[in-house]
């Protein structure tokens, strides 16, 4: 076996099914992506070579910039959630009673499909007959805000539905990497007096840093190209106000007719998750990888 | 993102099935040798955005239509493919990028048809109009699917949007239709003082209140102006224009419209109305089968849904008998389409059947002229029917004349002043800017 895969014509004859549909459905977009965005072209006729004028037009695309400040938002928000989604974790992994239905209970909006939950929270949200108002009217508050018609609050109203429906998903990272700690590790620490705060910031903590690590750069990331709950509940409306860059993208190209203008966007966003993940790569790099055993 | 992926990727295995399925399906009657008699086998590949569930009146008459004209024409296979709207949209234009579009599709009129009519997709149908469709469509109608003196596309529905209203809620209130616009303000205080929304309106969806708009404009400045305006031969800047946007924002301040509207979908809007709790509501025509023959809704409800023409403005140009309004989707056939004859044959004939069927079996405006008085027809049916007839001008909506980027300043504006988020001066700076790039 050791022989056959030694064999460079036969790496290349198992990889090579896989690297051609990544390249056609993957690599090849992303090029021909960049290059309409160098043209004027409206999806249907001719195209106009127009050089670099549609990313020159971007940069001074005052929609285009808050619409990144609004993505830029839900990234710090996803990342910070984080902090809640790893004590969750913890004191789920931490043997308590009803761990399993608990984590379970947390995964059910995973399963949901993003749509669903759209309409789910768009009844919740409801001016008059939406629960939120309706608690708030009975607990005495007159007139409670329309949360997905007004430009302030709209933006923080969806980011709960987003971010509730990723819990589960962190949650569980967390939760398996936390059991993966070798049990002997805390057992010899409660030994030596460790306190459980101790043994959750001294022990389990460096242990997982590579998955928070990642749980991270997916988080930002996943935030930066958000798009399905904001299309559905507000299509990036009232005026712009939860526009993000994906949905910007997909008004300027399918609304408005503007392909170049639209995959010049696509491939911006592309660029600033590449130089986001590396400068989160950068930031977090330790030298030294925490092992106790 | 990735849901849409799939949904994409499942969509096309389904296609694939069909085709698949479609493709055994030839070879075997070809075996069973029915020879050259009929002509050749011919597949025709219709697209349309009538689903069973979403428009079940629509689809039945597609079915029953497309039925008819196979047992007519044997040799030809019509093939359907469904999607919802705005699916539909997207999938047009995925297709026409890559030349694939089906021989005959649904299309909207003006701005929409423009870019297709450019990219040489849309096979003009001229010929047909001069032919036995000679003078079966309501004037106006295919003029709004000409570009450049020719036809690209036969309209199959005509709307125009009146205001209408709960008879019960005004009735308990002792309120009257309104015959001007101060009337109507009367109105929108005494319901709203009563603690009903006044109007339903779904501005998520925009071009909702771009209804609200251009009646006011109309009303105020004259359909002259706002026409104009939109070709871009006149200016929003027109005083008139301006205080026609001034006046939205009024309406907004005296809590006209359901709460919340611009977080609101259409859909979310209607229900207000079909509740009981919101009096008015502006739409077109083709919600008339939601107020008429739409078993699904109470019949108490639909007893008690009257409608007015937007009350005139004291000082203002505009005539009562002026709408808003224009022909829905209307039928192409793609240029490049390999059975071309067939498809023209078979849009004549759907065109035409459509008109007689849609009235009773859907209950919307068909685009071709309809003998209303032999069909036994609901009241509010024929009564909007007949304003029609009597109509002075009609002013096609806003967002469809419009090409694409201006229509989408021009949405998006709307929601902005409905929103006071911007000036009425604003507004039409905007408009002007917009209009004049897209030229």
């Amino acid at each position: 076996m050791d022989k056959v895969m030694s064999n460079k014509k036969i790496i290349a004859l198992y990889v090579l099914p896989a690297l051609l549909v990544i390249m056609a459905v993957v690599y090849i977009p992303i090029i021909l992506t960049a290059y309409y965005g160098l043209n004027e072209w409206n999806g249907i006729g001719a195209m106009t070579f127009i050089g670099l004028d549609n990313y020159q037009a971007l940069l001074t695309d005052g929609k285009f910039w808050d619409s990144a400040w609004h993505s830029l938002l839900l990234a710090v928000f996803s990342a910070a959630s984080l902090i809640i989604y790893l004590a969750v974790a913890m004191v789920l992994a931490s043997k308590i009673k009803g761990a399993n239905l608990f984590r379970k209970i947390y995964l059910i909006p995973m399963l949901l499909s993003s749509v669903a939950i759209a309409q789910l929270w768009l009844r919740i949200y409801h001016p008059t007959n939406g629960i939120v108002n309706s608690f708030l009217e009975s607990i005495g508050i007159s007139n409670p805000p329309a949360w997905l018609a007004e430009p302030s609050l709209v933006l923080f109203a969806l980011f709960i539905p987003i971010l509730w429906q990723y819990a589960g998903f962190y949650i569980l990272i967390y939760y398996a990497a936390l059991k993966n700690i070798p049990a002997s590790l805390v057992e010899a620490a409660k030994i030596d007096g460790a306190t459980s705060m101790q043994i959750a910031f001294r022990i389990k903590l460096p242990l997982i840093m590579e998955v928070i690590k990642v749980t991270i750069v997916l988080a930002v990331v996943g935030s930066l190209k958000y798009f399905d709950l904001i299309f559905v509940m507000t299509d990036g409306g009232p005026n712009g106000s939860s526009e993000v860059m994906a949905s910007y993208m997909y008004h300027t190209a399918f609304r408005a007719y503007d392909f170049g203008y639209g995959s010049a966007i696509g491939f911006f966003l592309l660029v600033i998750c590449l130089i986001v993940t590396w400068v989160i790569r950068k930031l977090t790099a330790s030298k030294e990888t925490i092992q106790y055993s | 993102m990735f849901n849409k992926k799939w949904t994409v990727l499942l969509l096309t295995l389904c296609l694939a099935l069909v085709a698949a399925g479609c493709g055994s399906n030839n070879s075997s009657t070809g075996d069973s040798g029915n020879g050259g008699s009929e002509g050749d086998k011919v597949t025709v590949n219709f697209m349309h955005l009538w689903p069973a569930g979403v428009s079940a009146g629509q689809n039945k008459i597609v079915n029953q239509i497309i039925e008819e004209y196979q047992k007519e024409n044997p040799n030809v296979t019509i093939k359907q493919e469904v999607l919802d709207n705005e699916q539909y949209k997207n999938k047009l234009k995925v297709l026409s990028a890559s030349n694939e579009l089906p021989d005959v599709g649904v299309t909207w009129a003006a701005g929409f048809l423009k870019p297709y009519v450019e990219g040489n997709l849309f096979a003009p149908v001229d010929d047909l109009l001069e032919g036995q469709l000679n003078g079966k469509f309501v004037a106006g109608t295919t003029e709004a699917y000409a570009i450049d003196s020719k036809t690209y596309a036969l309209p199959l529905e005509f709307n125009i949007a009146p205001v209408y209203y709960n008879k019960a809620i005004f009735e308990q209130l002792n309120l009257e239709v309104p015959q001007t616009y101060e009337e109507f303000k009367t109105i929108v205080k005494t319901l709203s003082d009563n603690g009903i929304a006044p109007i339903a309106l779904g501005n998520k969806d925009r071009w909702t209140g771009s209804l609200w708009y251009m009646y006011l404009a109309d009303r105020i400045g004259g359909q002259e102006a706002l026409a104009n305006a939109i070709s871009g031969a006149g200016s929003f800047k027109d005083e008139s224009l301006v205080k026609a946007a001034a006046e939205v924002q009024s309406l907004v301040d005296s809590n006209a419209f359901v709460k919340g509207f611009n977080g609101l979908s259409n859909e979310e809007a209607k229900s207000e109305f079909l509740n009981n709790k919101a009096a008015m509501y502006m739409m077109g025509t083709w919600e008339l089968p939601n107020f008429t023959t739409n078993e699904e809704i109470p019949k108490e409800f639909r007893d008690s849904v009257g409608f007015f023409k937007f009350p005139t403005v004291e000082g203002g140009k505009g005539d009562i008998n002026s709408w808003v309004g224009g022909p829905g989707v209307g039928l192409f056939i793609g240029e490049n389409s390999k059975v071309k004859e067939e498809s023209k044959k078979f849009v004549e004939y759907f065109v035409t059947k459509w008109g007689e069927q849609s009235v009773t079996g859907a209950g919307v405006i068909p685009a071709t002229k309809v003998d209303t008085s032999t069909l036994e027809l609901p009241q509010l049916y024929i009564d909007l029917f007949d304003e029609m007839n009597q109509a002075s001008s009609i002013t096609l909506f806003a967002d469809v004349q419009m090409e694409a980027n201006a229509a989408e300043t021009h949405l998006n504006m709307i929601q902005a002043l409905f929103g006071k988020a911007v000036t009425p001066e604003k507004f039409s700076e905007e408009h002007d800017a917009a209009i004049t790039k897209g030229k």
